[in-house]
């Protein structure tokens, strides 16, 4: 699959919600873990050696599963491989938990879901649609329930 | 640079609904090995796919791989001068990445694509529901300091509404309540009238119902059970959102403010 890598780059490049050096392991046979600058940005969470500008890697994170594992560690898995899991392991259990905080916030579909909830409930409320002054209604991308191509 | 490609990919096929597809004739960049020749520009015809701030394109529209993506993350969208009609352009701010020129069937079809796809970025989402996020706290607010208002008013409001019903006066709300005022008090409530309990004769009846609970349940049933549940059943939300329990909360002080309010009101008897 083709994809922009050029501007990929450049994302990783920009201002991180959430960055730090963490122990990771990738889910491939005898791999181990290895310290690594990871860096939340958007629904985007890059993976760099701690010495290099240009990520080794970059996971979307859609349709992905946040999952404590055992003191310290957390791990990320996607929903049609469940069993393949990026590990993480933490400084501290507090660390850990931010970053799993963090990350189940990082999709655009949560946004999404938040949005569609907030009008919902402003809507019932005042009964105005708040999306109405900005004009935007109608976009399909906030409105409830599933919406049609 | 690696990247979660079988997931990615999966996002794309899966059923989640799309925020807007369709067919669009993409140029074909070439790489220029010869830059002095003189080719013609050519466009192929792809099925396009947008799921938030990623645009898929697929060779054909029953594809079942994409073939390609853009991330939309720091890009522009702008109609463009090609020499196609319907042609628009996605541009990135980093100057020498290379632009997307794309075609659509017709204008409206070009206008859709440009709006959604300038809306596509995640800052934008993230100003959205931040700028919600905030007008749902205002509203919880003014309910809550309009809640406190009947109760003073509600004497003089009565003796004047028994002796002369033309009289009735309206208490002093911000328009925007009134949805949610309308709805209290007796089961005839009518609509549009800025009700408060106190008015409704002054005969026992059970604790009134917050208004987000009566806007969506046909029935008085007097149950104590706050509108909250029925929101969870109507909005297509996971009960891991890290706001929702403090919403959550706020609305159970709410009902329990409220309960408690009916109660003292019964204590010291309607006249």
């Amino acid at each position: 699959m083709r994809y922009n890598e050029r501007e990929l780059l450049s994302l990783a490049r920009q201002p991180a919600e959430k960055a730090a050096e963490i122990l990771m392991r990738v889910p491939k046979k005898g791999s181990v873990l290895k310290k690594r600058l990871v860096k939340l940005v958007v629904n985007f969470l890059f993976y760099f050696r701690t010495d290099e500008a240009e990520p080794i890697g970059a996971l979307l994170l859609e349709h992905c599963r946040i999952t404590k594992e055992e003191e310290n560690v957390f791990s990320i898995s996607f929903i049609e491989e469940p069993e393949r899991k990026y590990c993480f392991e933490c400084d501290s259990e507090q660390q850990c938990q931010e970053w799993i905080e963090a990350l189940k916030r990082a999709s655009y579909e949560f946004m999404r879901r938040s949005l569609i909830f907030y009008r919902n409930e402003i809507q019932k409320m005042t009964g105005k649609d708040p999306l109405e002054q900005y004009g935007i209604s109608e976009e399909a991308r906030f409105q409830l329930g599933t919406h049609k191509q | 640079m690696k990247l979660n490609e079988r997931s990615v990919a999966h996002y794309a096929t899966c059923d989640s609904p799309a925020d807007h597809a369709g067919f669009l004739r993409k140029r074909v960049e070439r790489h220029h090995h010869h830059a002095h020749h003189h080719h013609a520009t050519s466009y192929q015809r792809r099925w396009f796919v947008l799921k938030g701030n990623l645009l898929f394109y697929f060779e054909e529209r029953e594809s079942r791989e994409p073939m390609g993506l853009v991330v939309l993350e720091g890009c522009t969208v702008e109609l463009c001068e090609a020499t196609e009609e319907f042609a628009f352009a996605i541009r990135f701010d980093d100057a020498g990445a290379r632009a997307y020129v794309l075609v659509a069937d017709g204008q409206a079809a070009m206008e859709a694509w440009v709006k959604a796809l300038s809306r596509a970025s995640f800052d934008y989402m993230r100003l959205v529901v931040r700028e919600l996020e905030k007008q749902l706290e205002e509203a919880c607010k003014s309910l809550a300091a309009c809640r406190k208002s009947p109760r003073r008013s509600s004497s003089s409001g009565r003796k004047r509404h028994l002796s002369n019903p033309a009289l009735l006066p309206l208490p002093e709300k911000p328009a925007i309540l009134e949805n949610g005022y309308s709805t209290w008090g007796s089961g005839g409530g009518v609509p549009g009238r800025a009700a408060c309990p106190d008015r409704d004769g002054g005969h026992a009846k059970p604790p009134p119902l917050p208004p987000r609970r009566r806007s969506a349940a046909a029935s008085a049933t007097g149950s104590p059970v706050p509108g909250l549940s029925l929101a969870m059943l109507e909005s297509p939300v996971s009960p891991e959102m890290a706001c929702f329990s403090k919403l959550h909360s706020w609305y159970g002080q709410e009902i329990a403010a409220l309960r408690r309010e009916w109660q003292e009101r019964q204590k010291r008897g309607h006249p």
